[in-house]
Parts: C-alpha cells; structure tokens; sequence
C-alpha cells in the first residue's frame, strides 16, 4: 500500500492504496465522485476523461499513484454556486447529451479542448474529440454545444 | 480490466533510477506516461512486479538546441512535442508527427521515449524518428552510450535499450525550412497507422510494412540516384515484410505503401 | 392543430440535464443504498475457445487466493436456463446459465468466481483452471446450415426454424425483361452501448429478491428473470437507475443476471455486477448477422414487376430475439415500392459464435438494406438513374391503411414526397454534375451519392395482445405531479416529453412533474421502450391519463364550486379549474389534490403498428488510389408523424444516422474460421468517433398517423434504417461507373479498393 495526496476539485484526498489502483477508482471509490465513468478499459473511449493539472487525461490509463502531488478536476467540480459552467450549459440547450454516460468525459474533454484552443473550427472539434465516444448522439450536438460553449465564453 | 500487483517506486533522478533497475532486474518495468506499459498491464499481456516511476524526473522533460542537433529529454510527452515552437521550427516532420498519435488525452500523457521504448511497429514516432536520422541516447550503469535509430528497432516491441539502461534523450538533426511529407493511413482518426510513411531530406521510413519501422532503401536509392517520385515510390515496398490483419493483407499494404510514399513524396518536393 | 401556446411542438431543453451534468446518472455500478452494503463481487470466467467440451474444472488454487469468497460452475446451479422464445423452437437448444459439459462460443460464462472486492476478481478468476476438449467449430452460418458440425448433437441440426412462404411461386420473375441476383450480407455489429451490462442484487428477509438492472422494460425484465430463476414474478422486484444506453441489447434478462441473483441468495449476501468491455463485446448480444440473397426483376424501362429475398439468419450459440428478427425483416421485405409479387423465405442457424439479439432496428434495417440495394442493381442492371428507378416504383401517397403484399399493413404515407425532398435538399442534380466532372477530369476522389427510401415498422403489439401502454398522473396537494411510465427511458428524454404532455393538459409546469419508471412496485406494467413504441403508445397513455384526470378534476370542482360541470374548463396558467366567464371563482387542482387524492391510471390502446418512413441520401468521397471512403453528407426525410419536442426527435435521429453510417462504413464484429472474436474491444471494433462524421443535414416532413391522438409514430430507429443502405450505396456509386456493382458492409477501404482492382482486371480481359 502507498500513500497518495491528489487534489481533487479543489480539495485535498489523501488515502492509503493499492498502487495499481487506477485514478478513476480514485475518484469513484475513494472520494465516492462517480460522475466520471469507465466504458471500455482499452483508453479508447474517454468517458473517464478527467482534467490532470489542467489537461485532459483517461483516468483508467493513469495510476492513483501517478497523480500523488497532483490537481484533478471532474465535471462535479466545474459548476459553481449552482450555475452551469458554459460548456454544461451548452450541451444542455443544444441537446449534447442523451444517455449521460459519456457525458462527464466528454464534458472534460471539451473544457480541455477549449481551454487549448478558444475558437475551434468545427473539424478542430471533431479532430479535438477524437478520444471520446459517444453512442446515442452521432456527435452532431456535440459538436454544436462545443462551437456554443465557445462563442458563449468569448 | 485491472494490473495484477505490482510494487512502485519512484526515482527521484537518473541515478536513481538506474540503481532500482539495477537492483529489480527482470521484474521491473519503467513507467513515464504510463500509456503504453499500463494499457499492456491491465490487459495482463504484461505483468512487471515493479514499477519505477520515472515521470518526475525533471532532467528529462526538455526540448532544446544543442549545435546542429535539436536534443529532446526522454519525457517530453506528445503533446509538448507536437506543440512546441522550438520543434516546429526545427524538426517539423517529429511535431507533426507527435500531434497525430492517439487522442489528445493520450497525448497529454504519452512520452516520446515511451513510445520509442515501445517500439511498436505501427507507432507515428519510431517512424518518424527514423526517418529524422535522429540519434538515441542511452544511459546506463556504464554511462551513456548513443545509437542510431537505425540500429535501435531491432524487431516486433523490441530495442537495443538494455534491461539495464533508460531512453534518455532523443537528438534530431536541425531540419529547419527542409520539406518533409507524412502519410499516415487509418480508419478512424485515432487509430494506429495501417501503414505509415515520414520522408525528409531523402529517407523515406515506413510504419507498419514489418516487425519494425523501416527504412524504404529501394527508394531511397532510386531518389538519390535521381529517379521521379513515382518511379521512386514503386519500389516502396521492396523488402518489406508487412502482416496480414483485419484492415489489411500484405498485397494491400504494399500498394498502400506505393501510394503514400509517392503522397508523402510530393508534398515534400526536392 | 395544437391550441395556441402549447408547448407541445417545441424545443423545450431536457429536464434530465441538470443532473447528469453535473453529478452525473446514478447508473447501475453508481449505486449506494443500504441493502447492497457489504455486497460481494461477481465475475465469470469465461470460455476461450469457441467450441469443446469441457473436461475438468479445477477451482482449488483460488480459495486461498486473497479475497476470494466462493465460485460456482454449472454442476452448483440448479436452474432451467434460458429457453427458445419461440413456442416452435425444439426445446433442447435451451441455453445454460453456465456451460454445462460444452462450451458454444468465446464468451459463454463457465464458471462464477465472487470476490470481496472487484479488484481481486480477475487476480483470483485467473486461477480457475479448467480443460477443455476442443471440438470442431463452425462460424459461417452456411456451412452451419450444412449441419456437417452440429452444436446440439441431440436435436441433430443446427436450422433452428425456418419461415417460408406458403407455396414457392416458380414463375415470380416470369414476365420480367430483366432479373438481378445478388448476395448480401447484413454483417454482425455490436450494439456497444457506453454503459455495459451490470446488476446488483439482494434479497430481502421475506425471502423477496431485489435486482437492480439496467434495462429497456422493468416489467418484460422481471419476465424473463423470474423464468431463469423459476421464481413467482411476485418476489421479484426490478428497479432500474440511470441507463446508459441500450439500443435493443438491454431487453429482457441475461442468464448472468440470473446468476447473480442465485449468488445473492446462495451466500445470502447482496451481490454485484459489472461487465468490463471486453466481455461486454463476448457476450452481449450481437445484433444484424443476416446473409441474404436478393433477386429482383422487372423492365429495361424500369418498372420493377417482383422481389425475392431469402434469409440465412446467423442466431449465433443458442437462438434468443436473433431467431425472431426474420419474421420482421420478412415483413418489411418490399420495403416503399410497388411489386407485383414478393416472396420470402428465412432460415435461423446456430453458428459458434456470440447470440444475436435486437439492435436498433431490430429486423427492418436488414429488409431495407436488401431492397434498396436490390433497387440500385437493378438500375446498374438498365443504366437508369436510381433515383428515377425509384420515382417510377414507389407507392404513391396514401392516407388510408394498406396492405403491402408481405403481411404489413401500412398506416399512412408518402414515399414519393419524402425522396423527393431528400433529393432537392441534397442538390441531387448538382451532386451529379459533380459527380460526373470528377470522373471525366480523371481526379482521384470520385464522388459517389446513395438514395434509400424506406419504411419501418414501430410500435408493433406482441403475443401478449394489442399495442398498448399505461400511464398514471397524481397531482399532490403541493401543486407538483408524479407520472408513472411502462415505458423506460434510456437516453431518450421521457422525463421531458411525458411531462410536456402533462403539463400541456393540466398546466403545471413541467419543472413540477416528476415521471419515474423501471420500479415493478410502482409501475408493475409496461413495455418499456423498444421498437420506437414509446411516444405513440407510452405518450398518449400520458396524455390520455391527463385528460382523464382534467375531467375528473372538474367533476369534483363541480361539487366544491357547486357549478355545472359543463360549465367548468381547466385554466392552464393556473393549473386550476374555473367557471366560464367567471375566472376568479377556481379551484386549483392542488386544493382538490388536498381534499382527496387526484389520480388517474390509464391504459392506452393503438388499432396497430404505426409506419414511419423517409428517405436518406449520402454523399461519400472514395480514394481510388487507396479505396478510402469519406462520409461527406448525410441527409435525411424522417417522417414519423406528428413532432412532439423536435431538439429530442433531432437528437434520436442524429444518433440513428450515425450507428447506421457506422455500419455501412465502420463496424463489424468479426471472427477468425476458429470462432476467435477479433473486434473484442474498442481498439479493434470500429466504433466511430467524431472525426469519422459529418454534421447531419435533417430536413422536416411530418405526415400524421391516426392510431394515436398525438398523431405520433416511431421514431427511435428510422436514422439508422435508412441511412446504412444510403451510405452502401454512395459507395458503390462512388466506383460503379468502373463496373463496381456491390462492395459488402462495412465497404472498408481495402474492400472497396479490392473492388476496383478486380472490376479494373475484369474491364481488361474484356478488352
């Protein structure tokens, strides 16, 4: 057993575990955060993407251990006071989201890709979302909250 | 899909590192991005006891000139290749390349020696890296010690790195303003390559056309010999020995590889 | 028309949101309540070979292994399995909840290994050892039919059932000028939705069983579990949490839920589930999987005169829904066009490869497939534009029910209104002077443009009777209202739309309503959301209830107000009841609420399926140096009849559009001649991602049904039903003028480029 410290949203998580522990079983089991899910174990589909020191990683691809020392924000952390961050609040009026079980990752996915990059073409968001699969919504409002989300925050 | 046990280290510095493996042998792997080891892991399909983190070791993440070389530490993940001015200006053929592996999460993560250290076959950097004429440092017990890229692919996920010994740093000839071509063939976008070309300064390296990245030599020569591009990239597949898969067969993957070389060719005339 | 100010018709944004933006669904492994404390973990070891008999298990080595609490092998479990669902099916090809002495295909569960922890499952499931005596395999459905390898040696063939037509007409093509034959294959896709299989399960001290279980119908789930377990269906209790995606796949119930029910029981400790993708993609079922052999004829003119299509359905290791989706591809087989004379024929076959089920569509995509890839060889065949093959065998616009000669009977329609408004939106002719520009400049990336027309069928009854769902309203005293559901939303917004429905009747606003489902306590009826049924059926029972509550409201506020009830009506913007002509003397249905419980329970009842169509036009770019295909355009006619929210019907579109796009191009799940899976996970199966698809361009018809008030038809899975033989045949298109005819699904790149080199060797040794 190792002991870890990760910041997550802001806050301070320190626990004793397993070094193959992998940090998206950090978040849901540890910090009981199970906004951020896990669809395929081959870091292929990016729902649990996570933003990790401010950059969007696959949660299942990273180790607990390996974010000891670090900052990590999920998609609970990014609404305050009760008011949607614009990337939520975009995928809500454009109809982003279906099922919801992509939708955590996604979400991180495009504060990331929009935090790179503020006015993204719509091929640089397909291009962008590339690590994130989605089944129920064809990406086409996807894409469509991503170029809302970034007009919004210009 | 969860890593068997495993215990973990971290090494504070080179040394450091060196002396773990040193002393764990066999049973230890390296770990920097972790996104080729722990994908392996959680499969099973590797099962290190030991894992030495080098990923903090801060000696190792840079990306400066060096004379005619452009040097890039062993853990400059892809994205800070494929984004760096620095490398975009000086080896642009290797920061296109970095920007087209995976996803962008996986390019947050993954470490251009990583992925050298892998060595896959179908990998955008081996390739690259290849056809670059880049030069690999590596260190270990009895120092360091440089190996052409041409004698660092040694076959199917294997390297001239020793058990003993890290991928530490990666030296590019300075190529500024010289005209290279990339062809990469996929499915899907974040696919690894069904065949692969990089081409500057008249090598021509293909991914995926064998056990490891090579070199298109009939190619190569025809060029240097003067021979137009098409009549060039016609001999892309010669001594190559491509696998036969699910996307592809080797016929197809020999046309494939005349076609692209002949793309890659012309979007790097001269 | 809907009275002025209703929100029905508009995009009102989903009330689901909020949540699963910011906290995130509750899915099934999300779980924390009380009684799943301290569950253990279930997990199945799985067979590696597809198929063999087993010869030894040998679970010794995993009981000292840390975490390890029990683990169960077929001999442990004294349950029925999962029987044919089709009454005609020989009973013996029963499907086990675990193998018993044979294994059938890569996946089948053989062994239950339950853990403490889900961490210590696979360290301790790799310890199971177990031998196997492998026995020939057979994964081609007509080698299979062949019966030369038998999976179930007792019953003495693999042809689980056959439909055929009552007598074989000889001379179906007697009078055509012209008869194309082609063989098709349908290919096997994965479902995939993001969230795999999952249950957790506890049993309470009366002895009654709660599961909770992803699902698409609580009540169809309970079903099929309490049959598994060879439970009364009374101590049973299904609940659903948040689903993340179904799309057919997640019907009924599997026999690993069952085993993890008989976990919980056995060790008489809550027990859990989750799958990981890998084994989601062994042995979820598959869907599509048919082989087909179309003949169509007809004249150089082009009037198409008769159709045949013939069916190998590929069932996979034991037949489940895979067994019944010939009959709907039969049905469906004409698809929107006028023959003289259809015929059809099916055989289902076990093959050793994974089950196959229902995927969206579920049987139509598969018929539509056939014909309108029959329409396009036959216009390759007479060298007519396909959209004007098309134009002149199409049925012309109907309003009254009519029969389409293979057992359907179509409620209304307009095919050729829906083509032509898919051809104009797409700039049909302009695509075909660019078309014809690319190919006379030589230019590498040729263009090629697909049509299909299709109708579906949605909202169908079953053998448990007529097309119906029920719905109950209650307003409570606080002026919030709950509406409970049959049906089962997964993604689809009914928590939005139903409470749309409501609050367009009763005027409460919708962020009042509640709508809950998927708890057989609450809700012990329905059928769930499958077949796009739920809007037609689920959503005019809603509406139904909330008319029949209004009227009741105003009988009561007749007494409170002592008024003539006549003279009564509901004021929307107050949610109140009032007397004409005297708006201040009201009562709010939350004062009446007060007084006594107001709530209504409803069931409605459609004459019948209903039968959306529309039309789908691709535009593909193909590298002819390499054979790629680029997905370019997608436009797409689906009318479904009257809209209720059109963000949520875009949205279902959208995603139909692109699973089906997906197979055209994309998906397969393929095995090796050994029945080794090879497209297992997400690096492998080709699911596409963003980069890999177009904005899709909808364009909005709306012809209404009368078997509903709402004027509604399906919805759910028209995108996907046109737009992968659109897509199919943009690609063929693309190649067609080097003497291309057919390239089968998913038309990769090597296919489509080993179609052009032998089109290209054809060409010469004609020369």
């Amino acid at each position: 057993m190792i002991q870890v410290e990760v910041t997550v949203n802001g806050e301070a998580r320190s626990a004793e575990v397993e070094p193959r522990l992998l940090l998206v079983h950090f978040l849901r089991d540890v910090c009981r955060l199970r906004a951020t899910n896990v669809g395929c174990d081959t870091t292929s589909c990016g729902a649990c993407t996570v933003l990790l020191d401010g950059v969007s990683v696959k949660s299942c691809t990273v180790l607990a251990a390996q974010a000891d020392g670090h900052e990590v924000a999920t998609v609970e952390g990014l609404a305050r006071e009760g008011e949607l961050h614009p990337v939520q609040a975009a995928f809500r009026a454009e109809h982003g989201l279906q099922c919801g079980f992509c939708t955590p990752g996604m979400v991180m996915a495009s504060v990331g890709l929009l935090q790179a990059n503020p006015h993204p073409t719509e091929e640089e968001i397909r291009i962008g979302l590339e690590g994130n699969l989605c089944r129920c919504t064809g990406y086409h409002n996807i894409v469509r909250a991503v170029l809302a989300a970034a007009e919004a925050e210009a | 899909m969860i890593p068997a046990p495993f215990e973990y280290l971290r090494a504070h510095d080179v040394a450091h590192a060196l002396d773990l493996l040193r002393e764990h042998g066999d049973e230890a792997k390296l770990l920097a991005g972790g996104h080729s080891l722990l994908p392996m892991m959680k499969l099973r399909l590797a099962r290190p006891t030991v894992l030495i983190d080098i990923a903090e070791l801060a000696d190792l993440d840079y990306v400066r000139v060096d004379g005619d070389t452009l040097a890039v530490g062993a853990l400059a993940t892809h994205a800070r290749v494929g984004e760096a001015e620095l490398v975009r200006a000086e080896a642009p053929l290797i920061a296109h390349s970095a920007s087209l592996i995976g996803d962008p999460q996986v390019r947050h993560r993954g470490t251009i020696g990583g992925s050298l250290a892998h060595a896959d076959p179908a990998a955008d950097l081996p390739m690259a890296v290849l056809a670059a004429g880049a030069t690999l440092v590596l260190e270990g017990p009895a120092g360091r010690r440089e190996v052409d890229a041409d004698d660092f692919f040694t076959g199917f996920f294997t390297t001239a790195l020793e058990p003993d010994e890290i991928l530490v740093e990666i030296r590019l000839p300075r190529r500024a303003g010289e005209p290279w071509g990339y062809e990469k063939f996929v499915r899907r976008s974040n696919d690894w390559a069904i065949v692969g070309v990089a081409t500057v300064a008249g090598r021509v390296a293909l991914a995926n056309m064998g056990s490891a990245p090579l070199r298109a030599a009939e190619t190569e020569r025809a060029l240097a010999a003067g021979a137009g591009i098409d009549a060039a990239a016609e001999l892309a597949a010669e001594n190559t020995d491509p696998v036969s898969d699910l996307h592809a067969d080797p016929a197809y993957r020999r046309h494939l590889a005349r076609v692209l070389v002949a793309r890659a060719l012309s979007s790097a005339p001269g | 028309m809907q009275p002025r100010g209703s929100i029905l018709g508009t995009r009102v944004q989903r009330v689901e949101d909020p949540q699963l933006l910011t906290r995130g669904g509750v899915y099934t492994d999300d779980l924390v309540d009380d009684a799943l404390a301290s569950a253990v973990h279930v997990s199945f070891v799985r067979s590696p070979i597809a198929h063999a008999r087993i010869t030894s298990i040998d679970l010794t080595a995993l009981r000292a292994a840390p975490g390890f609490v029990a683990a169960f092998t077929a001999e442990d479990l004294a349950l029925p399995g999962a029987r044919p669902m089709l009454a005609t099916i020989d009973e013996r090809f029963t499907r086990p909840i675990l193998a018993a002495g044979t294994v059938r295909y890569v996946g089948e569960p053989v062994a239950i290994v339950v853990t403490e922890g889900y961490y210590q499952a696979e360290d301790v499931g790799e310890l199971v050892d177990i031998e196997y005596d492998p026995l020939p395999p057979v994964v081609d459905p007509l080698a299979a039919g062949r019966d030369e390898v038998l999976l179930f040696p007792d019953v003495g063939t693999n042809t689980v059932c056959e439909f055929l037509p009552e007598h074989r007409d000889e001379q179906l093509f007697e009078n055509c000028e012209v008869v194309v034959s082609s063989e098709i294959v349908n290919q096997r896709v994965a479902p995939a939705p993001l969230e795999t299989r999952a249950a957790a399960a506890s049993w309470g001290s009366d002895d009654r069983l709660t599961m909770w279980l992803p699902n698409q119908g609580a009540q169809t789930s309970q079903r099929a579990l309490a049959a598994l377990l060879g439970l009364d269906i009374s101590r049973l209790r299904i609940v659903t949490p948040d689903v993340g995606g179904a799309f057919g796949a997640k019907f009924g119930a599997d026999p690993e839920h069952a085993a993890v029910a008989w976990v919980a029981r056995e060790l008489a400790r809550p027990a859990r589930w989750s799958e990981q993708r890998y084994d989601n993609m062994l042995a979820m079922t598959h869907g599509r999987a048919q082989l087909q052999t179309v003949t169509i004829g007809g004249d150089r003119d082009g009037k198409l005169r008769a159709y045949r299509l013939d069916v190998v359905q590929d069932c996979g290791a034991y037949p489940a829904i895979g067994a019944l989706l010939p009959s709907l591809t039969r049905m469906m087989a004409p698809g929107t066009y006028r023959f003289e004379r259809v015929e059809s024929a099916a055989r289902c076959v076990v093959t050793n490869t994974t089950p196959i089920g229902a995927y969206r569509g579920a049987g139509r995509p598969e018929a539509t497939a056939a014909v309108e890839r029959a329409v396009d060889l036959f216009a390759a065949e007479i060298g007519m534009d396909p959209a004007d093959v098309r134009r002149r065998n199409l049925l012309p616009a109907f309003a009254e029910p009519q029969e389409n000669g293979s057992g359907a009977l179509y409620d209304s329609g307009d095919y050729p209104a829906a083509l032509e408004l898919a051809l104009s939106a797409a700039g049909y002719d302009d695509l075909r002077r660019e078309q014809a520009e690319r190919r006379e400049r030589g230019d590498v990336r040729l263009l090629g443009i697909g049509l299909a027309s299709y109708v579906e069928i949605t909202g169908g009854g079953d053998e448990a009777g007529a097309p119906s769902e029920n719905a109950l309203i209650e307003v409570h005293p606080d002026g919030t209202a709950t509406i409970l559901t049959g049906t089962s939303p997964h993604g689809q917004g009914h928590a939005t739309a139903w409470a749309m429905l409501a609050s367009d009747e009763l005027g409460i606003p919708i962020e009042l309503i509640t709508v809950r489902h998927g708890d057989t306590d609450l809700v012990p009826e329905g059928g769930g959301t499958g077949g796009s049924r739920s809007l037609q059926q689920g959503g005019a029972a809603v509406q139904q209830a909330a008319r029949e509550l209004a009227d009741i409201a105003r009988l009561r506020a007749a007494d409170m107000l002592e008024a003539n009830p006549d003279d009564l009506r509901i004021d929307r913007d107050r949610a109140a009841i009032t007397v004409a002509g005297s708006p201040h003397v009201a009562v709010t249905l939350a004062e009446l609420a007060g007084v006594e419980r107001l709530f209504v329970r409803t069931v409605f009842t459609a004459p019948g399926a209903t039968f959306p169509f529309g039309a789908h036009v691709a535009v593909v770019e193909v590298d002819t140096e390499t054979g790629r295909p680029t997905l370019l355009r997608l436009i797409s006619v689906d009318d479904a009849g009257v809209v209720l929210n059109p963000l949520l019907a875009d949205g279902q579109r959208h995603g139909g559009l692109a699973q089906g796009a997906a197979q055209a191009l994309f998906e397969e799940m393929v095995y090796d001649d050994d029945g080794n899976p090879l497209t297992a996970t997400f690096a492998d199966y080709a699911f596409p991602s963003a980069a890999e698809l177009p904005m899709f361009q909808l364009e909005t018809m709306e012809t209404p049904t009368t078997y509903n008030p709402l004027g509604a038809k399906g919805l759910g899975e028209a995108g996907t039903i046109g737009s992968t033989p659109a897509v199919q045949n943009a690609v063929i298109d693309a190649v067609a003028h080097l003497g291309v005819r057919h390239i089968d699904m998913p038309t990769t790149s090597r296919r489509i480029w080993e179609a052009i080199q032998t089109a290209t060797t054809n060409a010469e040794g004609r020369l």
